[in-house]
C-alpha cells in the first residue's frame, strides 16, 4: 500500500427505485446511512455531490452546502458536480483530484438524483437540457430520440437484424435479478424483449434504462489516513480521467466512433499499466442499448460493426468472456441521473470485495467503470483494483 | 358470524344490508386500438379491450335513474319508502344543483328524502354508502339510497382516454332480514395523495402518471383490504369473490394477488377490459356483476379506490333472498352484451370534444 495512492475505504447505496415519498436530502442522508455503516467518517474534509437535475427537477441548485449541512457536516468544502450522465464520475475524478493535489485529507462522492419531484413532460425537458440546447434540443430532441438516431445509423451502416440489441436488455434484466438495490429484479426473456411497446424506434422499451431516484456513497482517502488501518482489503483507485467531445452529434466526425470513450479507457490503462486483457469486468453506461456497442467498439474492444454480437450471455454475462455491467446496468438498477456513476463504483468494489452476492465473480483484480455524459460528449473512466 | 370487536371497523348498532341493487351500462363501445389507431398507430399493449361510452341523451342523471330503477325492482319496495338518494359522482351534470334530486323525482321518491350529491373522485359511491349504512343502522330510516355513476372524462390522446368509460350501480340499504347480501362490516383509510384531480373550469383531470399506482392505488386499497380481513379475523380463503376497483386491467389483477386473492376470485367482478373504468361506479358496478351469479353464503370482499386518495373496503355475506331477486332486473352482463360499437369520430360528437363555437 503505498501512501500517497488513493483508496476507496467505504461504500453505501441505497435501493433504485421511485422514492415517491423521500425528498432529495433525505435519499442523501439515506446513502450516507449506509456509508457510514461500513467506516467511521468522522467529519470528511471535502463533498463532492454529483447531481444532474435538481435545479430543474426540485427547484434546487446550491446542492452540495444543502446537503452537507443537511449532514451535520457543516463547514466542510462542498461543491456540486455536474457533467450530464457523466456527473458520478467526473465528481469521483474531483474527488482523486484534490486528495492527490495533499489539500484535502478524505473526500466523500455523494451521487443524488430525484426524479419523482416531476412527471411527465417536465422530466423530457429536464433531461433534454443535457443536450446541445442551441442546436438540439431548441429542435425537439431528447436524449433517446438521438440515441434511436444513433442507432439507426449503426443498423443502417452494418446491416444487422433488428433484434440485434436485446442480448444486452436480457443480460442487464439477468444480472439486476440477482441485485437486491436494482429497480428491475426479473429477468426477461428474448420474447419479452421482442413484443416491448416501441419507443423510439428501432429502440424499445427494454432498450432504455428507466429515470428512478437513487442515492450512493463513497468514502476516499489516501492510503497513510487512519481509516486504512482498519481495513484488510483494500482497494485502490489505480486510474482516473476524464475527457469531453461535442455535445451535438451533428458536430462529430463519425457518431459512431466516441472519441472520448477511447481517450479516456487508453489514458487510464497507461496510468494503471494495464492491459484491457486484464480488465476482470467492466461497468459501461448503458443508458440506451445501443450505447453498448459502440462504447465497445469505440474503446477498441471489439472491431467496428462487430459490437452488437457481444450482447450475447457466453461474451458479456457474468461467465462470459468480457463480464458486462455485474448488477444490472442503468438498464436494470436503474439509470439515477448523477448517482449513476457512483453506483457503478459501488458495484465495483462490491465485486472486488466478494460481495457481490449471487452475482459474484471469480475472483476479480481490475474493475472499469466509465460513465458518460450523452453519446460520450463526456466520458470519465476509472480502473479500481484489489491490492 | 359472531360480531367483531374492533375499534376501526364500522358496523351499525342494527344489522344492515343490501335488499336491492341494479346496474347501469351505456351501449356505446370504444375500442382501445380505435383510440391508438387516431393517437398513437400502436396495436397492442392497450390497458383494456374497449369502453363504454355514454349517447347523445345520457348523462350521469339519467344513467343513475337506469340503475336506481333496477334496484328498486329487485329491492320490492315502493319508491316513497326511500328516505336518502344520495349519488356520488365526478360527472354531475350541474356543479351547482344536485344530480340526486332529479334522480329522486324521477323516481318517485321525493319529498320526504334526503338527497344530495357525493364527490370522493372515485370512491364517491361507496363513501354514499357507507353514510347509508349508517342512516339505516341508526334507524333513522329504513331504507337508503347510494349510487355510483360516472361519463368519465379523458382528455383527448391521454393515456386516461383509452379507459374513461361510462356506468355504475345503485343500491338500496336496509334492514338485515330483509337483504340479499349482509354487510358484516366496513373500515375506511383515507390519507392527503394528488395523484388525480380537476380543479374547477378544468374540462379534463390531471394525473400523476406512475405515481396513481404505488402510493396512491396500491398503498390504499392494500391498506383498507388487509385492516378490514385483519380486524374482522378473515383472510382471503374466507371469500368466493373480491371486487377491487379498476381503473386498467392490470391494477386489480395486481392489487388482489397483494392481499392473497387468485384470479378465479376476482374474474366475475372484473369488469374493466370491456366497459372501461365507470370511476364512481367501478366497484360497485363490479360488485353487481357477482351478486348476479354468486350463491347464498358466499362471501364477498369488495374495495373501492378514489383519488385524493381513500379506499372502503366492504365485507359482505350472501342470503337466500338473493337468488329471486336478481331475476327482476337486467343483468350486467346483459349491459354489457348489449354492445354498439362506434368510431373515434363518433365518439368525439358524442362526448361534445368538438368545440362547436
Amino acid at each position: 500500500m503505498m501512501k500517497d495512492e488513493i483508496y476507496i475505504a467505504a461504500v453505501g447505496q441505497i435501493p433504485v427505485q421511485e422514492h415517491w415519498n423521500t425528498s432529495l436530502r433525505e435519499l442523501a442522508a439515506l446513502a450516507i446511512r449506509a456509508l457510514k455503516q461500513e467506516c467511521q467518517l468522522g467529519h470528511p474534509d471535502s463533498l463532492f455531490l454529483a447531481n444532474m437535475f435538481a435545479p430543474n427537477l426540485s427547484n434546487q441548485a446550491h446542492l452540495a452546502a444543502l446537503i452537507a449541512e443537511y449532514l451535520g457536516w457543516s463547514g466542510i468544502e462542498a461543491v456540486t458536480v455536474e457533467a450530464g450522465g457523466a456527473s458520478g464520475g467526473a465528481a469521483l475524478r474531483q474527488a482523486v483530484l484534490a486528495l492527490r493535489s495533499g489539500m484535502v485529507d478524505s473526500a466523500v462522492v455523494l451521487g443524488v438524483e430525484k426524479f419523482s419531484d416531476k412527471i411527465g413532460a417536465d422530466i423530457d425537458v429536464a433531461l433534454a437540457t443535457t443536450l446541445d440546447a442551441d442546436f438540439e434540443s431548441m429542435h425537439g430532441l431528447t436524449p433517446s430520440a438521438q440515441a434511436a438516431l444513433i442507432a439507426r445509423l449503426y443498423f443502417h451502416k452494418y446491416s444487422i437484424p433488428s433484434n440485434a440489441l436485446a442480448g444486452f436488455a436480457i443480460n442487464a434484466h439477468k444480472n439486476g435479478a440477482g441485485n437486491p438495490f436494482a429497480m428491475y429484479q426479473k429477468a426477461i426473456s428474448e420474447d419479452t424483449y421482442l413484443k416491448a411497446e416501441m419507443i423510439n424506434p428501432p429502440l424499445n422499451l427494454f432498450d432504455i434504462a428507466p429515470n428512478a431516484d437513487g442515492a450512493a456513497a463513497l468514502f476516499l482517502v489516501r492510503g497513510d489516513h487512519p481509516a486504512m488501518r482498519q481495513i484488510d482489503q483494500k482497494i485502490k483507485v489505480s486510474a482516473s480521467t476524464l475527457s469531453t467531445d461535442t455535445l451535438a452529434l451533428h458536430d462529430r466526425r463519425d457518431p459512431l466512433d466516441w472519441r472520448t470513450v477511447r481517450w479516456s479507457i487508453q489514458k487510464a490503462l497507461e496510468q494503471a499499466n494495464l492491459s484491457l486483457a486484464e480488465i476482470d469486468l467492466f461497468e459501461l453506461h448503458d443508458q440506451f442499448s445501443i450505447y453498448l456497442p459502440i462504447i465497445l467498439e469505440s474503446a477498441g474492444i471489439v472491431t467496428p460493426g462487430e459490437g452488437w454480437k457481444l450482447g450475447a450471455d457466453q461474451w458479456t454475462g457474468l461467465s462470459g468472456r468480457i463480464p458486462l455491467n455485474s448488477m444490472g446496468g442503468l438498464k436494470a438498477r436503474g439509470f439515477p441521473g448523477g448517482a449513476s456513476g457512483v453506483y457503478q463504483a459501488v458495484e465495483a468494489v462490491n465485486q472486488l470485495l466478494g460481495r457481490a452476492g449471487k452475482n459474484q465473480l471469480a475472483h476479480p483484480h481490475h474493475t472499469l467503470i466509465q460513465s458518460l455524459g450523452g453519446p460520450g460528449a463526456t466520458a470519465a473512466t476509472h480502473i479500481l483494483s484489489c491490492e | 358470524m359472531d360480531r367483531p370487536k374492533s375499534n376501526l371497523l364500522l358496523i351499525p348498532e342494527r344489522p344492515v344490508g343490501i335488499i336491492g341493487y341494479g346496474a347501469y351500462v351505456p351501449r356505446y363501445r370504444l375500442p382501445a386500438k380505435e383510440v391508438a389507431r387516431v393517437w398513437t398507430g400502436k396495436d397492442s399493449g392497450f390497458p383494456i379491450k374497449e369502453k363504454a361510452v355514454a349517447g347523445l341523451d345520457e348523462d350521469t342523471a339519467t344513467m343513475s335513474i337506469e340503475a336506481a330503477r333496477n334496484a328498486l325492482a329487485r329491492a320490492q319496495i315502493s319508491p316513497e319508502q326511500l328516505r336518502a338518494i344520495w349519488v356520488g359522482s365526478e360527472s354531475h351534470p350541474y356543479a351547482v344543483k344536485p344530480t340526486s334530486t332529479i334522480v329522486a323525482e324521477t323516481l318517485g321518491a321525493v319529498p320526504h328524502t334526503q338527497a344530495a350529491d357525493w364527490e370522493f373522485a372515485c370512491k364517491a359511491g361507496t363513501e354514499a354508502f357507507v353514510a347509508a349504512t349508517g342512516m339505516v343502522g341508526s334507524r333513522m330510516m329504513d331504507y337508503a339510497m347510494a349510487i355510483g355513476m360516472d361519463t368519465a372524462q379523458g382528455k383527448p390522446g391521454d393515456a386516461l382516454e383509452y379507459t374513461a368509460g361510462a356506468g355504475g350501480a345503485a343500491f338500496i340499504l336496509g334492514p338485515a332480514e330483509e337483504s340479499l347480501a349482509l354487510i358484516n362490516a366496513s373500515y375506511s383509510y383515507v390519507t392527503d395523495t394528488p395523484d388525480f384531480w380537476r380543479r374547477e373550469y378544468q374540462k379534463y383531470p390531471e394525473h400523476g402518471m406512475r405515481f396513481t399506482g404505488e402510493p396512491a392505488y396500491f398503498k390504499h386499497i392494500f391498506e383498507a383490504g388487509s385492516t378490514l380481513m385483519r380486524e374482522i379475523g378473515s383472510t382471503a380463503a374466507d371469500y368466493q369473490y373480491a371486487v377491487f376497483h379498476q381503473p386498467n386491467t392490470k391494477f386489480p389483477q395486481r392489487v388482489a394477488g397483494m392481499l392473497g386473492f387468485n384470479k378465479e376470485q376476482i374474474a366475475a367482478g372484473l369488469l374493466v377490459p370491456t366497459i372501461g373504468n365507470t370511476y364512481s361506479g367501478a366497484a360497485m358496478i363490479g360488485l353487481t356483476a357477482v351478486l348476479d351469479i354468486a350463491k347464498p353464503g358466499d362471501r364477498v370482499l369488495v374495495v373501492s379506490f378514489g383519488s385524493g386518495a381513500g379506499s372502503d373496503a366492504f365485507d359482505f355475506s350472501l342470503t337466500d333472498k338473493l337468488l329471486e331477486r336478481r331475476k327482476f332486473a337486467l343483468s350486467t352482463q346483459d349491459y354489457i352484451n348489449r354492445r354498439t360499437e362506434i368510431d373515434y369520430a363518433t365518439y368525439v360528437r358524442y362526448r361534445g370534444k368538438l368545440a362547436m363555437k
